[in-house]
């Protein structure tokens, strides 16, 4: 019970959290969340993860530097004395225990900040309302969402698309371009990351994989050869691939679809990289793998629908018909699109998980 | 059933704020997995169950994994068992 009133009297207020909310916090030593730290921070490494362990002297150090940094002490090797040997500021710089110079534009910046910050909060707020107040009125027969184009979509997606379910229809048949730019747009992101992290000439290539053996050790990326979670995987990872490729073939008879099943792909291709590893993994998969499909996969999209483009615009027969309602094969171009969508998905997920933890294929 | 909504809605509600007010930023992104999951039962009661999976599989799946891997590469996530004995083996 002691111990728990402690903490309540050791933590601030609701105000005052709101207060440093509002102002920011001048932390007294940077560099404790410090990814890695300097090259040249002989031991920062050790000690750094030291720091982290005592709170209690963190602390009493963090209120003497506070104390002289109110009474006016602006020198920062004083400041320096005052944290002992064991804290290391792994920044390795008595630069950051500067005070902010108070400049007069700064101040007067510091001070316009907040009053401009609410103004600008309330003008927008005062034009989204009155942007809602422009709305048509709620339940009106003559709203733009109660036009015949939702009336159509429902009454003859079944016969048009062939897909019972509507919203595999629409989102695939009368909207394919918005999917198709969607399903762009994943690959665009994934593919500048990883021409952003590319690496061109040898000698830089040399330098970063031997600074790769010093800091990415491989316990950090390589699983621990944990029994439950390697278990868990393999009783998993085949039943939520099977349940992602039903998805993603069902998607124009039920619910579902090619991105929320090869979210799923994506989840389970996950699972197994933690915990079988990213060397099985990469047997699998590659930046190479990842390319080939998605341009495969975006490509046939773009062809297949120019074609029923094409021939529905110039009001032409179209040679994929959309075939008996409720069967598998059915409902056109949806099934192959939707696996398309789900490919690209399914990629993405999984290269987005590689990307940020291992910053590369 | 509306009683089972509004109970939802409660705790999403709930869900949402302690994200905000949480310190512990692992506890924070597994109160936003909640919350993912809570929302997808919402969609399932609004009658879109497509949004429902994939709320589920986006939001309380590969969102929260990408946020535990973002932790665990800026060393938020708390301290590794196996990084601690090296610390009590090389220098205390």
């Amino acid at each position: 019970m002691i111990d728990l009133d402690k903490e309540k009297a050791s933590r601030p207020s609701f105000r005052e959290r709101f207060h440093t909310w509002m102002e920011g916090e001048q932390d007294l030593y940077i560099g404790e969340l410090e990814m890695r730290p300097p090259k040249n921070a002989p031991g920062a490494d050790v000690k750094g993860k030291k720091v982290q362990q005592d709170d209690g002297r963190q602390e009493v150090t963090r209120e003497k530097l506070k104390k002289a940094l109110a009474s006016g002490t602006e020198n920062p090797e004083e400041l320096r004395k005052l944290v002992p040997d064991t804290i290391v500021n792994m920044a390795e710089s008595t630069d950051r225990l500067k005070p902010v110079s108070r400049r007069p534009l700064k101040i007067l910046f510091d001070k316009a900040y907040p009053v401009l910050a609410t103004v600008m909060c309330i003008a927008i707020v005062i034009l989204l309302l009155v942007t809602v107040s422009w709305m048509p009125p709620f339940g009106s027969a003559d709203n733009p969402a109660s036009n015949e184009v939702a009336q159509r979509y429902i009454e003859q997606g079944l016969t048009e698309t062939g897909a019972v379910n509507i919203v595999s229809g629409m989102i695939l048949d009368y909207r394919a371009f918005d999917t198709l730019g969607e399903s762009n747009v994943l690959f665009i992101a994934t593919i500048v990351v990883i021409i952003l992290m590319r690496v061109d000439s040898k000698e830089e290539k040399e330098k970063l994989s031997q600074e790769e053996e010093i800091y990415t050790d491989e316990k950090t990326l390589e699983p621990k050869n944990d029994v439950i979670i390697k278990t868990v995987a393999f009783i998993l990872v085949p039943m939520l691939l099977i349940f992602g490729i039903y998805i993603i073939l069902c998607g124009h008879l039920g619910p579902g679809g090619g991105f929320s099943g090869g979210a799923v792909i994506g989840a389970s291709l996950i699972l197994y990289a933690n915990a079988f590893g990213f060397q099985r993994m990469g047997k699998l998969f590659t930046a190479k793998t990842y390319k080939v499909i998605s341009f495969c996969a975006l490509g046939f999209y773009a062809l297949a629908k120019s074609y029923s483009f094409f021939t529905g615009a110039n009001g032409l027969e179209s040679i994929i018909s959309t075939g008996v309602p409720g069967r598998i094969l059915s409902a056109g171009l949806i099934l192959p699109l939707n696996i398309c969508v789900g490919l690209v998905v399914a990629c993405t997920m999984y290269s987005f998980y590689v990307l940020f933890r291992k910053g590369g294929y | 059933m509306t009683l089972f909504e509004y109970l939802l809605l409660g705790f999403l509600i709930i869900c949402a704020i302690s994200v905000t007010f949480s310190r512990n930023l692992l506890n924070s992104i597994i109160i936003y997995m909640s919350y993912s999951l809570i929302m997808s039962i919402l969609w399932v009661c609004l009658e879109s169950p497509d949004l429902a999976i994939t709320e589920a599989a986006v939001g309380a799946g590969v969102t929260s994994i990408l946020f535990f891997v973002t932790l665990k590469r800026i060393n938020a996530l708390g301290k590794d068992p196996d990084q601690k004995e090296e610390k009590g083996d090389g220098h205390d």
